[in-house]
């Protein structure tokens, strides 16, 4: 008789094990909880903001393993085994503020705060991917991100002066990233 | 004295934590052992509840409390009229939960709590209620049905659905207001016309939905609630009323709150009394939290307006007489009164010399959410009128817009201008200050206005199609009451400033230290800001109507003012100097020529304090310095008043002071869709005297794109039931950062002789002329077809129904 | 808004995956990118009994070229696609259409397969998979199906698999090289569904006239539309103006009666299909290769 292969079952709950800005966190969590959630209520990292929780906001946005993803589109328990960055993880091992977030600052591109974690870690993955965009380019990849209070003009100039930094080699002590 | 700091762009002392994640949301607070809410909400726009039976959700695991009407117990009563109004007849406001009745989609029906909020919206799911639905007031066509003479002309035998049973015809508020005589001048007018102007609803939607945590301490007989609102103080004076508490056992904060738009201003939400009233109940902390699509259906709405307006002028263009007779929806309630339609009636005169004015206005209850202030409050409405008036006189008379505008301006030299209506705040809608044509001049500029015509006439020989517009407005700002403000000067030298109002992203934290740092000589970040906790001011109304910088800007002025001149007091005192002798700067106070023999600000601060008991290094130096000798009579004398650096003052204003500005683009219409796309934007704004010019540019940015939005992207759509068919950012669209045009901003600064600083206020500026200028460029660009876009928001599908229509014509 | 109850599971196989959904097919949803999913969960528009998560299964991540088309498994992101040198080379209508879905965000988690999958007639993919006469391979436990893209799609959200199966490859038909292709839609904003949309392969004859049409449109109807009439009229020509407007004119009759929303009426997207089929047929037949 052939040997019966165990087939895998369905749970409500399931162990996570997630790096996130280099911490390993493991946790119990019900399969049905949000990755932001997650991250906000499990992990008290409650720098990633919920706005709309059908993926139109961009507010939750964090990278995952780099890539920038809707955390409120994701269930926690499939981040096991991931590496995320969230905003908390943007600034330096000295709290010293990233060029983006350096650039935010300077250029005024926050009001109330709220789109701003998803907004710098868009910027972030963007100008990765592409380090000298055009104003156009700009608007086009950032408009996965709302905001309600700048017009965005303000972000848009925010952006360009990180680029430009971040290209000219800006010295940044970011924290260790586990790989 | 110079201001350093009063005129400074000075970078923003909130950004740091909030640039690290580091804020400090309502959802972000965590206490031991809380609670989570969610709310049934009615289904139907209009129906009665047989019966609600709840005993499948208190028994799911996890589930603490579901309440209904019948809970309620005293609680059970309609909220406060915000703002009452004689002419609010038939004012009606919102239990804390629906009895017997429901009268629009998202009314609140039952409230749960339970160990999270994913186990509270499985409860939800087990509730039954039986609806019996009634007809449904959809709109303000149906709302009106059965007033006679209707301006919808659709004057029908049948009776209207009743919002309402005891409010016929579903008028709440009937208002009108005459200046001067307008049936005279239309009845020998050389041109009259008469239109019909229609206006939908749109929404704030802030970032951030609502959200409140509550807490009972029963041993201090304590609540405090975190609540993300704008008027934190009225809250907690109406908390302290519906629990029997004292005022000061009651204490609201609004922490950090991601974006309000007026839609956060409100007494109550009943999340903001059911929430509270959990916590007591159950003895442990409550949070509650509006999710998006909640945000939809139970979030205060506004826009929805309905005008008929006849209109005199002459061969000059110069407006004669208006008469405007409008419906107002305000949908199922009328929490806020009938602000939204008076500041619409106040607005349109505008910046026109208009002496002759019949407004007349009705306000219709319909089965919709309820209508509050969003952003521009019936400002936007007027301005839309007034400049499709403004348009069409032009058009008429074959005089250039801008020409035709100018004609009519109010000029410099006849401020104060009296509009001669009674204005929001029940004060005279007087213009304080103003310079209209240096507004439009500068637009003019920036838009490259008078060579338009050429680079129109070329494209369309391209087959393309561009059109300018400009819309000009006058904004009433900085109302009354009141604010207040609380200045001390700690033993660090550092100044603790605090006052009533909140913030929801305009940058108070530092503009308001700009203000406070002037006077004491101190740089802004070592002014340490508390607003919007009512433990630490005790008096206030709240962040709206653009009021926040003009009036807890001119308190802490005040205070401010006051802390100075102690501080000169006690440093005359103890230098054995005059007062006009002492200087304050850089954090130091000496004797004028002689700074190398200074007191830092705080030891001053320690010396205006006669303790018994001195700590630190700053104690003992004052004691070596020696300074002054020994002393007769009580140490604290009674001409000193309070130990310390500290003042607390008010500012009342004593009306209005009136903002203005004027916005223009050029567009691109692609006849065959209907997209329209932003060539150029440019907003020349004034509000006065002026913070901090980075924050206020900001400010005009967002409004901006919220108006934007408001144009052309963002429109409620209910169907014939009462329901948004539209309850999501799929298909409510906010505008993106592709969307969005890069936008010239200038300036022109007439102070206000009402506030000693001269500001006013700009918090709602930048959305209002937005529709209005819009409809301008549409009509421009389109010309050849016989535009005349009398309707907000445009969308593409409706440019094209317009075309359609006009190509028939 | 927060999701209802469900059994999760991620099987990292292929065949535990098959096994699941004979079992619980009738009750149970795939899990791949989420980006369609999860909205729908935390509406509670969906509450799935089961949800088989597949994004550990490594047998279903490939871009492969295969003899007469380009096939992409179950968990290949569109991310992956918009990336791959493979498909840029080779496929770059593909990559033209994968670059309009969304925002880079919903890119870097959805899939090419999710998205066939969840046949909404306004997404982009199924229009292109029916524009190039592609096909899409189901798998149960009882073996596989090559099921092609005119009988997949069978109206809104609703496709022709059974609950016992799951889509594991979806076939992309090569473009010859000559041919010209092009695909735009016009919608309110970056990143949002499309108003209408419309993809187009043309191939030249040696003389230049149009030898083939493939003309495709979504968000006129409940399925993606291959229109063959319009492909007819355009057959034979040179592609002048006046061919261009009688297509249009033809396309227009493809607009289902009942596409009424929020955005459109069904006449404003009548005007949108003709104004599109003009544009995208233009733009296709202006990227053809002459033959030597």
């Amino acid at each position: 008789m052939q040997e019966q292969e165990e087939t895998p079952t369905f749970s409500e709950e399931s162990l996570i094990s997630v790096t996130v800005n280099g911490h390993i966190y493991e946790r119990n969590a019900p399969v049905r909880m949000l990755l932001s959630d997650f991250l906000r209520h499990e992990l008290h990292l409650t720098g990633t903001h919920v706005g709309c929780e059908h993926g139109v906001c961009g507010c939750c946005t964090v990278l995952l393993n780099g890539e920038a993803v809707r955390s409120c589109l994701m269930l926690a328990v499939q981040a096991d085994g991931m590496a995320l960055t969230t905003i908390e993880g943007m600034a330096g091992t000295n709290s010293e503020l990233h060029p983006i977030q350096q650039a935010f600052q300077e250029k005024h591109g926050l009001q109330c705060g709220f789109c701003t974690s998803g907004m710098i870690i868009s910027v972030h993955a963007m100008l990765h991917e592409n380090p000298n965009p055009t104003e156009e380019e700009i608007r086009h990849e950032l408009s996965g991100n709302l905001c309600r209070c700048t017009g965005y003009q303000n972000i848009v100039e925010a952006v360009k002066l990180a680029a430009e930094r971040l290209r000219a080699g800006a010295a940044f002590n970011a924290p260790k990233e586990v790989e | 004295m110079a201001t350093r700091w009063f005129g400074a762009s000075v970078q923003r002392s909130e950004d740091p934590r909030l640039l690290r994640g580091k804020g400090n949301y309502v959802d972000d607070i965590d206490l031991p052992g809380t609670l989570h809410a969610a709310v049934l909400r009615s289904p139907h726009a209009r129906a009665r509840i047989a019966g609600i039976d709840t005993a499948a959700a208190r028994e799911l695991s996890g589930v603490h409390l579901v309440i209904t009407a019948a809970d309620l117990g005293e609680v059970l009563e309609p909220s406060p009229l915000l703002v009452p109004h004689p002419a609010l007849t038939h004012p009606r406001t919102q239990l804390p939960l629906a009895l017997n009745e429901v009268r629009y989609v998202g009314e609140a029906v039952a409230y749960v709590v339970a160990d999270d909020r994913y186990i509270a919206e499985d409860a939800l799911e087990l509730i039954d209620v039986e609806y019996e639905p009634l007809p449904v007031v959809h709109n303000l066509d149906v709302a009106s049905s059965s007033m006679s003479g209707t301006i919808t002309g659709t004057a029908t035998t049948e009776n209207a659905p009743l919002v309402h049973a005891g409010v016929p015809g579903n008028i709440a508020a009937h208002l009108v207001q005459i200046v001067g005589d307008p049936d005279s001048i239309f009845a020998t007018a050389p041109h009259t016309m008469r239109e019909t102007v229609n206006m939908e609803r749109g929404a704030a939607m802030p970032m951030e939905c609502r959200g409140i945590v509550a807490r009972w301490e029963s041993f201090e007989g304590m609540l405090t609630c975190w609540i993300s609102t704008q008027a934190p103080i009225p809250i907690r004076n109406g908390l302290a009323a519906i629990f029997h508490l004292p005022e000061h056992k009651v204490r609201v904060v609004a922490p950090d709150v991601g974006g309000g738009f007026g839609t956060k201003i409100m007494m109550f939400y009943p999340e903001e009394i059911l929430t509270p009233l959990a916590a007591i109940r159950l003895g442990r902390p409550v949070k509650w939290i509006e999710d998006r699509r909640e945000n939809f259906i139970s979030s205060n709405q506004e826009r929805g307006q309905l005008h008929e307006i006849e209109y005199a002028f002459d061969d000059q263009g110069l407006l004669l007489a208006v008469r405007d007779t409008f419906l107002h929806d305000t949908g199922a309630y009328t929490p806020y009164g009938i602000i939204v339609p008076i500041i619409t009636a106040c607005s349109l005169p505008g910046p026109y010399r208009l002496k002759h004015y019949y407004s007349d206005f009705t306000v219709l209850y319909t089965n919709k959410v309820p209508v509050s202030p969003y952003r521009g409050a019936g400002r936007p409405h007027a301005v839309f009128v007034m400049e499709r008036i403004m348009d069409r006189i032009a058009g008429e008379l074959r005089i250039d817009r801008c020409e035709v505008r100018s004609r009519n301006f109010i000029q410099p030299d006849e401020f104060p201008w009296d509009v001669g209506l009674v204005y929001q705040d029940g004060g005279p809608t007087t213009y304080d200050s103003g310079n209209y044509q240096a507004g439009l001049d500068k637009l003019k500029v920036l838009l490259d206005y008078d060579n338009f015509p050429k680079t129109q006439a070329e494209a369309r020989q391209q087959g393309r199609y561009l059109g300018i517009g400009v819309g000009y407005y006058v904004e009433g700002t900085s109302i009354g009451p009141y604010e207040g403000a609380n200045v001390r000067v700690e033993s660090d030298g550092r100044v603790f400033a605090a006052t009533g109002v909140t913030s929801q992203g305009q940058s108070h934290a530092t503009t308001f230290a700009q203000i406070v740092a002037d006077q004491l000589g101190i740089h802004p970040r070592d002014v340490l800001l508390t607003e919007g906790d009512s433990q630490s001011f005790n008096w206030g109304a709240g962040t709206y109507a653009s009021r926040a910088a003009t009036v807890a800007g001119s308190a802490l002025h005040l205070a401010a003012v006051k802390v100075r001149e102690k501080t000169r007091k006690v440093a005359a005192e103890l230098f054995e100097a005059a007062p006009e002798d002492i200087e304050i700067a850089g954090g130091n106070v000496y004797v004028k020529d002689a700074p190398h023999r200074a007191l830092t600000l705080g030891q001053v601060a320690i010396s205006a304090n006669p303790l018994r008991y001195a700590y630190g290094e700053n104690a003992r130096k004052l004691m070596s310095m020696k300074l002054a000798g020994p002393r007769s009579g009580p140490a604290l004398p009674s001409e000193r008043g309070a130990p310390g650096l500290e003042a607390t003052e008010f500012y009342s204003p004593p009306h209005a002071s009136f903002a203005s500005g004027v916005h223009g683009a050029i567009i691109e219409v692609d006849p065959k869709t209907g997209m329209v796309s932003f060539v150029k934007y440019a907003a020349v704004h004034d509000c006065g005297r002026v913070i901090n010019p980075m924050v206020v540019e900001g400010q005009v940015h967002g409004g901006v794109a919220q108006g934007i939005g408001g144009a052309f992207y963002e429109r409620l759509v209910f169907n014939e039931e009462g329901q948004l068919i539209n309850a999501s950012f799929m298909d409510y669209l906010l505008p993106t950062s592709a969307e969005i045009p890069p936008i010239a901003v200038d300036h022109v600064e007439t102070p206000s002789p009402l506030s000693p600083l001269g500001m006013k206020g700009a918090g709602e500026a930048g959305v209002i002329p937005v529709p209005a200028l819009f409809a301008s460029a549409i009509d421009d660009a389109l010309s050849p077809f016989g535009m005349r876009v009398l309707e907000m928001p445009l969308h593409p599908c409706k440019i094209y129904e317009l075309l359609q229509a006009s190509q028939n014509v | 808004m927060k999701p209802p109850r469900f059994g999760y599971c991620a099987p990292g196989m292929l065949d535990e995956a098959l096994a699941l959904l004979e079992q619980h097919g009738e009750d149970a949803k795939i899990l791949a990118g989420g980006q369609s999913l999860i909205p729908l969960l935390n509406m509670r528009l969906a509450g799935p009994a089961y949800i088989i998560d597949i994004n550990h299964i490594s047998e279903l991540n490939y871009i492969e070229a295969e003899e007469g088309y380009l096939a992409v498994g179950a968990t290949v992101r569109h991310r992956q696609v918009e990336r791959s040198s493979l498909v840029k080379e080779k496929h770059p209508l593909l990559v033209e259409v994968v670059q309009h879905i969304g925002h880079m965000q919903i890119r870097n988690r959805g899939t090419i397969v999710g998205s066939i999958a969840h046949a909404d007639p306004a997404a982009e993919l199924p229009a292109l998979l029916t524009c190039l006469v592609g096909e899409v391979v189901a798998q149960s436990i009882h073996g596989e199906r090559v099921i092609k893209a005119g009988e997949f799609f069978t109206g809104y959200l609703s496709t022709s698999l059974n609950p016992e199966e799951m889509l594991t490859e979806v076939r992309f038909p090569w473009i010859t090289p000559q041919s010209g292709w092009a695909f735009m839609e016009l919608a309110r904003r970056s990143g949002d569904y499309a108003l209408v949309g419309a993809v187009a392969v043309l191939t030249p004859t040696l003389d230049d006239h149009c030898m083939s049409a493939h003309v495709a449109y979504l968000g006129i109807s409940g399925n993606p539309v291959r229109a063959r009439e319009v492909e007819d009229s355009i057959i034979g020509t040179t592609l002048d103006e006046q061919t261009l407007e009688h297509a249009a004119e033809i396309a227009r009759t493809f607009v289902s009666d009942d596409m009424e929303d929020v955005h459109a009426t069904v006449d404003y997207r009548r005007a949108l299909t003709a104004e599109i089929t003009k544009r995208v047929v233009r733009a296709a037949w202006a990227r053809r290769k002459a033959m030597k």
